[in-house]
C-alpha cells in the first residue's frame, strides 16, 4: 500500500491494528483500501500528503511549538502603549480558570438540559453587558466589534428600509474595511467630518447629509482616535428627526464611569469585549456584542442567538432557550432569515460575564477612573517633552489618545524603532490611515500601565527626541 | 468482598447544583478582584480623573452588576461548567455535522504561553515571527491537504469563511466587469444552512438545488439552474447526509463552461484527509473549520477558525493582509500589497490561538496520521451505520449500497409511525444516559432525523456504548412511552415550557426584564 497510516495514535482509539481489522472484518472489508468507495478512483490521492513530519511524541510537540512561539516578543515582557481596538487589560486569573475548563471549551450545541451551564452564562453574560449598556436585549457574542457594528447597521437599515448609512469618519480603517464588505452591495458608506482641533464630529455637515434616506448614524465614543464625543445628545436629536437609527460604539471597559449611550439617545449599542477579561491573543481575544431595548422591532433584527429564560415543568428550577429562533438561519427559513449565524466568539462571552462579576460596579468604576488617571498623567508629562503635543485633539480622552510628533523632527516609524531596541513597543503610527495628522501615533494607557511605566517612556522618548 | 454488580448501561445523573442566576448572589459591598490605584504622583497630576470628565458624560448610575466575593464567582461559574456536556466529556457522536472529535489540552495549553497570549496584533513584524511562522505553516498544510495555493484565517468560524468566499467571488466579477449579472449563486438543500445564508446576506440570490432518489444534488435540476447569471456553486461534499457525490467533477465542469466559480465547503472534510482534495474536485476555493476538522475546541460556539484557499488565479481579492515568507531574509511578513482585495473580514488576523490549537493537532498525526484519523473516522462511521440499522425502527433513508463517508443522516419515522414518538423525545432521552444526540439542520428534509458523526475519536467501545443506550431507549419507546415523553429525567433541569420564547410580551432574554415583568 502506497498510503501508509499512524498505528496507536493516542487521539485516535481504533488506530489499534487488533480493533481495526476486526471492525473491518465486521463490515465485510479487507482493508482502508475498501473504504471510500464512493470517491472516484482519479481523483484519490496515491500518495501520503507532504508535510512536515509529524512531532507524535507529546515532549516533542510541546518543544517544536514553543521553540515557535519562543521567538515572539510579547507584551508581557516588553512595554506596549499599542491599543487601537485590542487593548492591554489585567486578566483576573479567575477569568483564566473558567476560560480553560474542559467542560465549556469542548462544549458546542446541546440542549438546554444537558448544556445547562452554557445557556446559563450566556443568558447572565447577556444580562451583565445589559446592566453596563443600561438596555434590556443583547446577543449570543458575534466575531468583534467590527462585525457588531456591521450588524448593528444592517440591522437599522431593516429597521427603516432605507440605504445611506452616516458613519463619523475618524473610524479605524480596519473596521471601516469589515463593515463596507459586509453591507456594500446594499448599502451607501456616507463618512461624516470632523473637527480638526477637538475630533468631535461636525454637527453642520452631520445635518447636510442627513435626510429621509439615512438608514442610521454610526459613531463611537470613545472614538477610535481615543477622545469622547460629547454632543451625542444633539446627534441623537438630528439623527432621530430624519427618522434615522442612531448606532453607538462603544468600548464597555469605560462604561463604569462613562455615560450609557442609551441615556444620550442611541437606539442600537454595539462594542468590543475583549477588554472584559480576555487576552489580546495577537487579536485573537475578541468578541462583539450588540444591544437594544426589548422592543420586538428590534430583537426580529438580530441575526445572533437570543438566550432566554423560561421556566421548566419543576417549581424552582431555572431554563432557557433561543429566543425567537426562526429569525436566525439556522431555523426553517436559512437564506430569508436575517444574515447568518454559526460558530462566532461565546466564549468571549461566558469569560466576559466571569470578568464582569468579579469587577462589580465599584471595580468597574474604579478601573474606568485608573484608565483616566493614567491618561491625564501621561498627556501632562508627554507634553513636556520638546516637539510633542499631547493630546493632539483638544479634548477629554479615556484609555488613548493622539501624540502629535510633528515638531520633534522625526517620524514615528524612527522614533518607534528606537523604542523597540529598547523593548518599548510604542502607539499605533497613525501617519498611513490619517494623513491629515501627518506624523503622529495613538499611544494606550490602562490600568497595566504603573506610574513607572509611563516615566520609563517618557523618559525613553526624551533621549530618543533629543538625539 | 462480594462482586458489585453493574448495570450495562449507564447509571447516570448529570451534576445539578440549581444555581440561582448570578445577580442573586449579590451582597453589597463585596469585592471579587481588586484594580490597582493610582499612585500619589499621578494623582497629583491627575486628581481624581473623573471630574476632568464632561460632565454630560460622566454616568449617573452606577451599573446594576452584582457585587460578590471571588470565590463566589468561582464557584457559580465551576458549578456551571460542571453543568455544561462538553465533548471531552461525553461520547459526543450524537452531534453530526459538527465535528466533535477530542481536544487534546495540550494544544490549550500551548496556547495559554504568554509569547502568544500577551502579544498585541499591530506589534512590530520583527516581534511576531514565532506566531507568523506557525500561521504561514498551516498555510502550508492548509495548501497540501486541498492542493489550493493561498489560505487565509482572517474567518472566525464557518459561516464567516462561506460569507468571505462569496465576498472573494464578489470581487473577482466585479474585477471582471460581471458583477452585475452573475447575481446568482447555486447551493444544495444538503449543504451547511450558511452556504445559502451567507451569500444571501452580502446579496446573492440563492438557488438551492434538492436532492434526487440517491440524496445527491439533482443533476437535472443543476442544470437547470446554472447560466450567465452564476456566480458560483458553492457546496459541501459530502453533505449533511454523508453521501459522497462521486459525480461532482460534472458538476464544477458545467459551472466552469458558464464562466461561474466552485467554492467547496469544507467543514465535512473530516473523512478525506489525504484521500481526496478540492482540487482534484475541481473547486476554485473552499473553507475548512480548524475547530472541527483540526482537534481545535469549539468553545460552546467559538472562537474558532475558518481558512479560506483559493487557487492562484483569485489570490488578489483574498481578505488583506496575506501572511508571507521571504526565503532569502529568512524572515515572514504581512503582504498588504492586494490592491484587489475584497478588504477585511475582521479587523486583525482571525484568531490565531485557534490557528496555533489546529496547527499543533496536525503536527501530532503528520500525513499518515491525517489519513488515519480520515479512515478511522470513515470506518466507525460505517461500523456504527451496521449496528444501528440492525434495530428496524431505524432508517437511512437513502439507498444503502452506497458506501457513506464520516456521517450518517438517519430517520426515525417508523418509530414516529408505531410509538408517535420521533427524534425530539429520544433528543431527550438520550441525555439521561451521559450522551448526546442534537436535533439537526432545518429544515427537516429527512423525516424525523438523526445526524450522527462519530469522527475517529471514539473507541469501539464507545460506539458499542452508543448503540447499546439508543437501542435500549427505541424498546423503551414501545414499552414505556411515558418514561421519553417527560424525558429528561436524569440531566440538569426538566422539560422547558418552550411557550414564552416567540412571544414579545412574554420572552425574557435578560434578568433586568425578568425582574420587570415578575416584579421580583
Amino acid at each position: 500500500m502506497a498510503i501508509k497510516g499512524f498505528e496507536n495514535h493516542p487521539y485516535i482509539p481504533n488506530s489499534n491494528p487488533t480493533v481495526q481489522a476486526e471492525m473491518l472484518e465486521f463490515l465485510g472489508l479487507k482493508s482502508f483500501d475498501d473504504l471510500h468507495a464512493e470517491v472516484p478512483e482519479e481523483i484519490k490521492l496515491q500518495e501520503n500528503l507532504k508535510l512536515e513530519p509529524a512531532l507524535s511524541s507529546e515532549y516533542e510537540l510541546r518543544r517544536g511549538i514553543n521553540k515557535m512561539l519562543n521567538k515572539n516578543q510579547s507584551t508581557a515582557e516588553n512595554l506596549s502603549f499599542l491599543g487601537a481596538g485590542c487593548w492591554p487589560h489585567y486578566v483576573p486569573a479567575v477569568c483564566d480558570e473558567i476560560a480553560g475548563r474542559s467542560e465549556f471549551l469542548s462544549g458546542y450545541a446541546g440542549e438546554p438540559y444537558n448544556d445547562l451551564g452554557r445557556f446559563q452564562s450566556l443568558f447572565e453574560y447577556e444580562s451583565l453587558v445589559a446592566e453596563l449598556v443600561d438596555m434590556e436585549v443583547v446577543n449570543v457574542p458575534t466575531f468583534d466589534w467590527a462585525q457588531a457594528a456591521a450588524t448593528a447597521i444592517r440591522m437599522a437599515a431593516r429597521i427603516n428600509g432605507r440605504s445611506k448609512v452616516l458613519v463619523y469618519g475618524g473610524i479605524d480603517k480596519r473596521k471601516l474595511s469589515v463593515i463596507k464588505n459586509y453591507g456594500r452591495h446594499a448599502l451607501d458608506f456616507v463618512l461624516l467630518k470632523y473637527d480638526p482641533k477637538t475630533g468631535q464630529m461636525d454637527l453642520d455637515d452631520l445635518k447636510a447629509k442627513l435626510d429621509e434616506d439615512t438608514a442610521c448614524v454610526y459613531f463611537e465614543n470613545p472614538a477610535f482616535l481615543g477622545f469622547l464625543e460629547t454632543q451625542g445628545q444633539e446627534i441623537a436629536d438630528l439623527t432621530h428627526s430624519k427618522g434615522a437609527e442612531l448606532v453607538v460604539g462603544v468600548d464597555p471597559s469605560s462604561l463604569g464611569v462613562l455615560e450609557a449611550p442609551r441615556n444620550y439617545g442611541a437606539d442600537i449599542v454595539c462594542g468590543e469585549l475583549q477588554p472584559l477579561g480576555l487576552h489580546m491573543n495577537f487579536g485573537g481575544g475578541l468578541g462583539g456584542f450588540m444591544a437594544t431595548m426589548n422592543d420586538e422591532k428590534y430583537v426580529a433584527e438580530f441575526p445572533s442567538r437570543l438566550f432566554g429564560m423560561a421556566p421548566t415543568v419543576i417549581e424552582g428550577e431555572y431554563g432557557f432557550g433561543d429566543i425567537y429562533y426562526d429569525r436566525t438561519s439556522f431555523g426553517n427559513l436559512r437564506e430569508k432569515g436575517k444574515e447568518y449565524v454559526g460558530t462566532q466568539a461565546a466564549m468571549a462571552g461566558i469569560v466576559s460575564g466571569v470578568y464582569l462579576a468579579l469587577m462589580g460596579p465599584v471595580g468597574m468604576q474604579e478601573l474606568g477612573q485608573n484608565v483616566i488617571q493614567k491618561n491625564l498623567y501621561a498627556q501632562k508629562k508627554l507634553a513636556e517633552l520638546p516637539g510633542v503635543k499631547a493630546p493632539h485633539f483638544d479634548n477629554a480622552v479615556y484609555c488613548e489618545f493622539v501624540v502629535d510628533f510633528n515638531g520633534t523632527g522625526k517620524t514615528v516609524a524612527e522614533i518607534n524603532k528606537h523604542l523597540l531596541e529598547r523593548d518599548i513597543f510604542g502607539g499605533l503610527d497613525l501617519s498611513s490611515d490619517f494623513p491629515e495628522l501627518g506624523q503622529s501615533a495613538l499611544y494606550c494607557f490602562t490600568e497595566v500601565h504603573l506610574q513607572e511605566d509611563i516615566d520609563r517612556l517618557v523618559a525613553e522618548l526624551r533621549d530618543i527626541l533629543g538625539k | 468482598m462480594k462482586k458489585i454488580k453493574r448495570d450495562k448501561l449507564p447509571n447516570f445523573h448529570q451534576a445539578k447544583w440549581d444555581e440561582p442566576i448570578i445577580f442573586e448572589h449579590s451582597v453589597p459591598g463585596e469585592r471579587g478582584v481588586l484594580v490597582p490605584k493610582a499612585e500619589k504622583a499621578i494623582v497629583a497630576e491627575a486628581g481624581d480623573g473623573v471630574s476632568q470628565i464632561p460632565q454630560v458624560l460622566v454616568r449617573k448610575q452606577q451599573p446594576g452588576l452584582p457585587e460578590m466575593n471571588q470565590k463566589a464567582v468561582l464557584k457559580h461559574y465551576l458549578r456551571l461548567s460542571q453543568m455544561t456536556l462538553g465533548g471531552n466529556l461525553n461520547v459526543e457522536i450524537g452531534q453530526g455535522t459538527c465535528t466533535m472529535k477530542y481536544n487534546p489540552p495540550v494544544n490549550d495549553q500551548l496556547a495559554e504561553n504568554p509569547k502568544l497570549a500577551e502579544l498585541h496584533p499591530l506589534q512590530d513584524e520583527s516581534t511576531v515571527q514565532g506566531i507568523l511562522e506557525i500561521m504561514y505553516k498551516m498555510d502550508l498544510v492548509m495548501r497540501e491537504v486541498s492542493g489550493m495555493d493561498y489560505f487565509t484565517f482572517q474567518a472566525g468560524g464557518g459561516s464567516q469563511s462561506a460569507m468571505a468566499m462569496a465576498s472573494i467571488i464578489r470581487s473577482y466579477f466585479e474585477h471582471k466587469g460581471e458583477a452585475e449579472q452573475r447575481d446568482e449563486i447555486i447551493t444544495t438543500i444538503y449543504s451547511h444552512p450558511s452556504d445559502a445564508a451567507a451569500p444571501a446576506t452580502i446579496g446573492y440570490k440563492v438557488i438551492k438545488i434538492p436532492a434526487n432518489e440517491d440524496g445527491l444534488p439533482d443533476y437535472e435540476a443543476f442544470k437547470a439552474a446554472v447560466s450567465e447569471r452564476t456566480a458560483a456553486f458553492i457546496v459541501a461534499n459530502p453533505e449533511d447526509t454523508g453521501i459522497y457525490n462521486s459525480h461532482v467533477r460534472e458538476f464544477t465542469k458545467l459551472v466552469h463552461e458558464h464562466g461561474g466559480l466552485c467554492g467547496y465547503d469544507q467543514a465535512n472534510a473530516n473523512g478525506l484527509f489525504g484521500v481526496t482534495r478540492a482540487r482534484e474536485a475541481g473547486f476554485d476555493m473552499c473553507f475548512f473549520n480548524l475547530h472541527k476538522s483540526f482537534g481545535a475546541p469549539h468553545g460552546c460556539g467559538g472562537p474558532g477558525s475558518g481558512s479560506v484557499g483559493v487557487r492562484a488565479e483569485l489570490r488578489p481579492f483574498l481578505p488583506r493582509p496575506l501572511i508571507t515568507y521571504n526565503e532569502a531574509e529568512d524572515r515572514y511578513f504581512f503582504d498588504y500589497d492586494m490592491p484587489e482585495s475584497l478588504g477585511r473580514v475582521r479587523p486583525f488576523h482571525g484568531n490565531p490561538q485557534v490557528v496555533l490549537k489546529a496547527y499543533a493537532w496536525t503536527r501530532s498525526l503528520g500525513a499518515e496520521g491525517l489519513y488515519e484519523a480520515a479512515k478511522i473516522a470513515v470506518l466507525n462511521n460505517n461500523y456504527l451505520i451496521r449496528k444501528i440499522l440492525e434495530n428496524d425502527l431505524v432508517d437511512l433513508p437513502y439507498p444503502q449500497d452506497k458506501q457513506l463517508v464520516e456521517q450518517a443522516r438517519y430517520s426515525l419515522a417508523k418509530l414516529e409511525e408505531k410509538t408517535g414518538l420521533g427524534m425530539t423525545e429520544v433528543v431527550n432521552r438520550v441525555m439521561d444516559f451521559g450522551m448526546h444526540m442534537w436535533t439537526s439542520h432545518h429544515p427537516y428534509y429527512v423525516p424525523e432525523p438523526m445526524t450522527l458523526e462519530p469522527t475517529e475519536t471514539p473507541s469501539r467501545r464507545d460506539l458499542d456504548a452508543y448503540v447499546s443506550v439508543l437501542n435500549h431507549i427505541l424498546e423503551e419507546a414501545t414499552e414505556n412511552p411515558e418514561i421519553l415523553k417527560t424525558a429528561p429525567h436524569n440531566s440538569t433541569i426538566h422539560q422547558v415550557d418552550e411557550s414564552n420564547f416567540d412571544d414579545p410580551e412574554a420572552w425574557i432574554p435578560s434578568w433586568r426584564v425578568y425582574q420587570q415583568k415578575t416584579g421580583c
